[in-house]
């Protein structure tokens, strides 16, 4: 029975030690997929450096990749996404803040139960939706009221990217107003000020850390977005600020260029790398920036 | 002597009421405000889909004829994409969520591992796309089939179900750990045996949430080049295959063209939305029912 049990134990101590390093290994993949996606950008990006500047890249303002005289500037496409994120941070900023301040400041237990779930319900709704939303329903009712409105145009998916974005900075914002101590509300109210006193002049300066990660957050969404924008904005590649026309955005310039089955070594199909490069390095700035927020409110608690 | 005029204080007292009133009802306005759109986008839905959905719909094969076009073929790549999503997203998503909570010492590893999957879930999910064409599509030389599709979703959805599942682990009770080690247990029959039972209802719940974010997603899809037409059912991983979502990107692009695509369209995102309300109904289900507390 002590030879049996021995041998037990011996196969037992094989896969105690090979499980560590088995879970390491498949831990590892997170970290592959990001060494994948460094690499293959990279290396591609490097190849389209080759071929056009790199001061050229991000100064030029046309951007022509299919015309006999393909030219490569970036600019057309940081100004869509640039625009399209101001605007719908227009709607989600408000909005979400106030809707935190709502849940976490004015609502009943129960109407905070109600609420939150429509809330999740709103953020898991598939972007393609909003897409559909935003083309069939949003562009033609904003052309009764705005002359001039173009078909696609960048106005429509910047509104409701806001909308999409919405819960993300109410859920980010209420987590960061409720983690205020109520120590804090209730010295406030005991001297005499109204709900509204305390949220203004105690709650959101406490919270505001937590509360501008949140907007970043939603910005770095809002950059990376693409459903909504490759179908609701067109494909303009002109340089402009005018809010009623069609502008691309970097990412339906990635879709609409892998749809059109670029040949692999053209400048067009590096150009897409270039794009994603700029595009991703945008996007980890941004949420480097909301942890390093996020990480200094909780040193103050 | 009086220290305090009191009509004075009425006076100014009466106006912050109000004001406070007013904000309250302005902050209730934009609670409501997504609830407003939510019933919007739903009824305009139902609106556009009314009488398009019937059995020739569901079961149908894709046509360019409105009246005859059916979406089995998306709905036969959703599946089989969900079949290579759920077993790779849970391998990987649980068994790293098990390394960096119970194995994994506080340390350099750890928070270098930790930072990196919270990096990964803020990339967008169109370079997800762009990673599955070079690797998958290209340099595997796999094509758009279901296995490349399907590997590209489980990374894009992989910081979702490491980070559900480790708070999963994390709830476990240290005693419960202690018990079993009491009784002789080793660390991994610990781990087998008593933290993922403890665990399962948070670990299911995340990867039910992770499945209808892949289901939902469209644009790393659109890059890895999946069709959005699809006349021969997939049958295989290695299969070409479409989706619903590409279905419904497809129908409204092209719904300028032939305004019927828009009621297809609808009518997808109705079945689309179905599967996804559903799916979320039974995890949180699972998370209310089976969560033990401890």
């Amino acid at each position: 029975m002590i030879d049996k049990n021995k041998k037990t134990i011996s196969i037992g101590s094989i896969t105690e030690k090979m499980v560590p390093g088995m879970l390491l290994a498949i831990a590892t993949v997170s970290i592959l997929t990001t060494i994948g996606i460094l690499y293959t950008l990279l290396s591609e990006t490097i190849l389209f450096f080759t071929d056009i500047p790199f001061l050229d890249f991000y100064t030029g303002t046309v951007l022509k990749p299919l015309s006999s005289e393909a030219q490569f500037g970036i600019l057309p496409l940081v100004t869509g996404t640039i625009i399209s994120s101001v605007i719908a941070m227009f709607v989600a900023i408000p909005i979400g803040v106030m809707t935190a301040i709502y849940l976490s400041e004015y609502a009943s237990n129960r109407v905070r139960r109600t609420l939150k779930p429509i809330l999740e319900v709103l953020a898991g709704i598939p972007t393609i939706v909003y897409g559909f939303f935003a083309l069939t329903l949003i562009t033609p009712l904003l052309r009764t009221f705005v002359p001039g409105l173009e078909a696609t145009n960048i106005l429509s998916p910047g509104l409701v990217m806001g909308i999409m974005i919405i819960p993300m900075v109410a859920s980010l914002s209420e987590d960061a107003m409720s983690s205020v101590p109520n120590s804090m509300r209730e010295g406030a109210l005991a001297l005499g000020a109204t709900k509204l006193e305390v949220t203004w002049k105690v709650v959101l300066p406490a919270a505001a850390s937590g509360i501008i990660a949140s907007f970043v957050l939603g910005i770095s969404r809002a950059i990376g977005e693409t459903m909504i924008v490759t179908i609701a904005s067109g494909s303009s590649k002109a340089f402009t600020l005018d809010i009623t026309q069609s502008m691309q955005t970097m990412t339906a310039y990635i879709v609409e260029v892998t749809g059109g089955d670029a040949p692999a070594g053209s400048t067009i199909y590096y150009s897409l790398y270039a794009v994603a490069m700029t595009l991703f390095v945008f996007t980890l700035l941004m949420n480097l920036l909301a942890q390093y927020i996020s990480r200094k409110v909780r040193e103050e608690y | 002597m009086k220290y305090v005029d009191i009509e004075q204080v009425q006076k100014k007292m009466n106006s912050r009421v109000l004001i406070n009133k007013l904000a309250k009802s302005l902050f209730l306005l934009s609670a409501l405000f997504g609830l407003v759109i939510l019933v919007i986008l739903i009824g305009q839905v139902f609106i556009q889909s009314f009488g398009w959905i019937d059995m020739n719909f569901l079961t149908g094969k894709f046509s360019n004829d409105p009246n005859k076009a059916g979406i089995m073929g998306a709905i036969l790549g959703t599946l089989w994409l969900m079949a290579v999503v759920a077993p790779v997203t849970m391998f990987l998503g649980v068994g790293t969520a098990i390394y960096l909570e119970e194995y994994a010492k506080k340390g350099k590893v750890r928070s270098f591992i930790q930072t990196n999957i919270s990096n990964l879930a803020g990339v967008p999910s169109v370079v997800f796309g762009i990673l599955g064409l070079t690797i998958f599509v290209r340099n595997f030389d796999l094509g758009s089939v279901v296995l490349a599709g399907g590997l590209t979703m489980s990374l894009l959805v992989l910081p979702i179900v490491v980070v559900a599942s480790q708070e999963a682990i994390r709830a476990v009770p240290q005693y419960l750990r202690e018990a079993s080690y009491a009784m002789g247990a080793t660390k991994w029959q610990t781990v087998k045996n008593v933290v993922l039972p403890a665990s399962l209802a948070g670990i299911l719940t995340g990867l039910i949430l992770s499945l209808s974010r892949a289901i939902g997603e469209t644009a790393p899809l659109v890059v890895l080049g999946i069709p959005a037409l699809l006349i021969p059912f997939p049958g295989d991983i290695l299969d070409r295959f479409t989706v619903l979502p590409m279905q419904i990107y497809y129908w409204t692009i092209d719904s300028a063209l032939v305004a019927e695509y828009a009621n297809l369209a609808a009518a997808t995102i109705l079945v689309l939305l179905v599967v996804l309300f559903t799916m979320n109904s039974i995890a949180i289900l699972i998370r209310n029912k089976f969560q033990k507390r401890f």
